[in-house]
């Protein structure tokens, strides 16, 4: 089954190209890696998905459904749930409030059941309590419930994002470089709990600079270039593909530069 | 034991300095009671913002939205108060829900497309309306008696059963500034208070989450919208007299001065803000001609010692206590 359909997305920023006519099928079970030198277009890919930036040309679909161009907030609802590259937390709640936030789509409470109560949305607050404790617990980071986002260190934020992607119970999650800045032992873990997601029945769509985690997390690696996706397939045969070790060699000679 | 006691004496310490804020204000309000006087006056005062300031702080505090004209809001439902008793002899409560309902309405026209777009337009078009208002009190004598104001405003009152005395005022002003309190807490720990706190934290997180922003922020505006305006008629009903001044720019100064003294954010920071506010001037009155002085000095000392204001002073004690418990 295919979780999300490509169809020629392209992105323009004035004269450059940062996204040019991408075509790409993502199954639904497994791990795929979105790989590529800095600037290759990567985020702007999954901005162009979650609706946060609007394609220039192409067509995004979701389990056979048009979502081009939808706003973010609409493609959340259809179970489309993504993370930043820079982490974006609620600073100012704990860290249990910011997975509270990820239940939003599947909880219903107005502004009458908070004045008035009912039993119904007391039993869905505690329900919302529960559910967010065995995220935090899920990726580690059960005794750092009433710590405050804003003081967690920098490989927590990260994993606290995860946990509050998943409280929305994504079809499809897209984590963008959730290694960067973790230590070695960190992203060991970090690899351990995106396979355990992907084995829940989750399609995880991943964009990875750490190569060792994507050789040992990912079922199935895109390679984008300049905005073209270059090459497609398992991690082996990926990483002997001459355009690609030329992509890498050739941005490696240009830093040198 | 010893162990015992350690563990759960923090807890408790907890739990009563959660109470602290909400004891000091009923402890105040006894004191105005049996005092009397000018006092009463000054903490009905501090009542009425309070009521004011819940409302901003949702919409500021909360939401993290910025608005300089929730003054408006007051005014339109004041004014209609006092128009609508005064002139045409409505009763207060109607008048008063009537003033309510105005607000509200100015509210949705004002928010509904402002918030939808992204920067400071709110900001902007909030100012604007404040300023519209302040005009309007001041130009449209024929309904409004311009600067002379409109005096000969009635008391609350249910059925016959007026509110005279200044003593039965206040305590009315109370009960009902801590129902909008208690409104603004319910509210924070709710689905509600989370998506607005959401919005305040990251917008785009936010989004991705699948929260319809700019109909939480509307929300957050007309809950605002809805309190102030509320401070509006009890004020008038309260003095029994309107003008434009009183609901003038130095509103939104006052408002501002007290949300930040007592903690943006924090849901009791209004209440002890407000009540600070008021009653600093009167302590400072022994420095005679030095008192405006002693006030700017105060509140200088205050926002030096407590940047995220007073009520933050109770939670850092909380927290301190916290972590006695875990060491
Ligand atoms: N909003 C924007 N306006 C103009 N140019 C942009 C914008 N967003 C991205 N770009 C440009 O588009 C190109 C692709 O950027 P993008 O962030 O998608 O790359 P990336 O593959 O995610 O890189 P990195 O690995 O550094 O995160 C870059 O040249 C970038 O400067
Ligand atoms: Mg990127």
């Amino acid at each position: 089954m295919i979780r999300l359909r490509l169809e020629g997305l392209t992105r323009r920023f004035g004269g450059l190209v940062a996204v040019d006519s991408v075509t790409l099928d993502v199954a639904a079970e497994g791990v795929t890696a979105v790989i590529g030198p800095n600037g290759a277009g990567k985020t702007t890919l999954f901005n162009m998905i979650s609706g946060f930036v609007p394609p220039s040309a192409g067509r995004v679909l979701f389990e056979g459904e048009d979502i081009t161009g939808r706003p973010p907030e609409r493609i959340a609802a259809r179970g489309l749930i993504r993370t930043f590259q820079l982490v974006q937390l609620f600073q100012n709640l704990s860290a249990l409030e910011n997975v509270a936030v990820g239940r939003h789509l599947h909880t219903r409470g107005g502004l009458w059941a908070a004045l008035a109560r009912p039993g119904w949305a007391r039993r869905e607050e505690a329900e919302v309590d529960r559910r967010a404790r065995d995220l935090l617990a899920f990726v580690g980071l059960g005794d750092r419930a009433e710590t405050s986002a804003a003081v967690l260190p920098y490989g927590q934020q990260r994993l606290l994002e995860i946990a509050r992607a998943l409280a929305a119970e994504p079809k499809l999650l897209m984590l963008d470089e959730p290694a960067a800045g973790l230590n070695a032992a960190e992203t060991r873990a970090l690899s351990e709990i995106i396979r355990r997601i992907a084995e829940r029945g989750t399609t995880v769509l991943l964009i990875e600079h750490d190569m060792p985690l994507v050789m040992t997390t990912a079922d199935t690696v895109v390679v984008l270039d300049f905005g073209r996706k270059i090459a497609e397939g398992a991690p082996a045969a990926v990483r002997a593909d001459p355009a690609v070790i030329e992509a890498y060699l050739g941005g490696a000679e240009a830093a040198h530069a | 034991m010893t162990n015992l006691r350690i563990t759960t004496s923090p807890d408790r310490v907890r739990a009563l300095l959660r109470l602290l804020p909400g004891a000091i204000g009923i402890a105040l309000v006894a004191y105005a009671l049996l005092a009397g006087g000018y006092l009463i006056s000054v903490v009905s005062f501090g009542l009425i913002y309070a009521i004011f300031v819940t409302g901003l702080n949702l919409f500021m505090g909360y939401t993290g939205q910025v608005s300089f004209g929730q003054n408006a809001f007051a005014a339109i439902s004041g004014y209609a108060s006092a128009i609508l008793t005064a002139t045409y002899g409505w009763e207060p409560l109607l008048a008063t829900a009537t003033g309510l309902a105005g607000a509200l309405a100015v509210a949705l026209v004002v928010g509904y497309p402002t918030l939808r777009l992204k920067g400071h337009y709110l900001a902007m078009a909030t100012l604007a309306i404040g300023l519209i208002a302040y005009e309007v009190a001041v130009q449209w004598q024929s309904v409004t008696q311009g600067y002379m104001g409109i005096s000969g405003v009635p008391p609350l009152g249910i059925a016959g059963f007026e509110i005279t005395s200044e003593r039965g005022n206040l305590l009315f002003l109370a009960a009902i500034a801590a129902l909008g309190v208690t409104a603004a807490a319910l509210i924070r720990h709710s689905r509600v208070g989370r998506a607005m706190a959401a919005i305040a934290g990251s917008e785009d997180a936010a989004r991705a989450l699948g929260i319809d922003v700019a109909r939480y922020k509307l929300l957050a505006f007309l809950i605002a919208a809805v309190y102030a305006a509320l401070a509006g008629s009890l004020f008038v009903h309260v003095v029994g007299f309107v003008s434009p001044e009183v609901f003038g720019l130095h509103m939104v100064n006052l408002a501002f001065t007290m949300l930040y003294v007592g903690g943006i954010g924090t849901v009791m920071g209004p209440l002890v803000g407000a009540v600070v506010i008021m009653l600093l001037p009167e302590t400072f009155r022994a420095f005679k001609d030095y008192q405006d002085l002693a006030y700017g000095a105060a509140l200088i000392l205050l926002l030096i010692y407590a940047p995220r204001g007073l009520a933050s002073l109770a939670d850092l004690l909380r927290r301190r206590a916290g972590e006695g418990r875990r060491a």
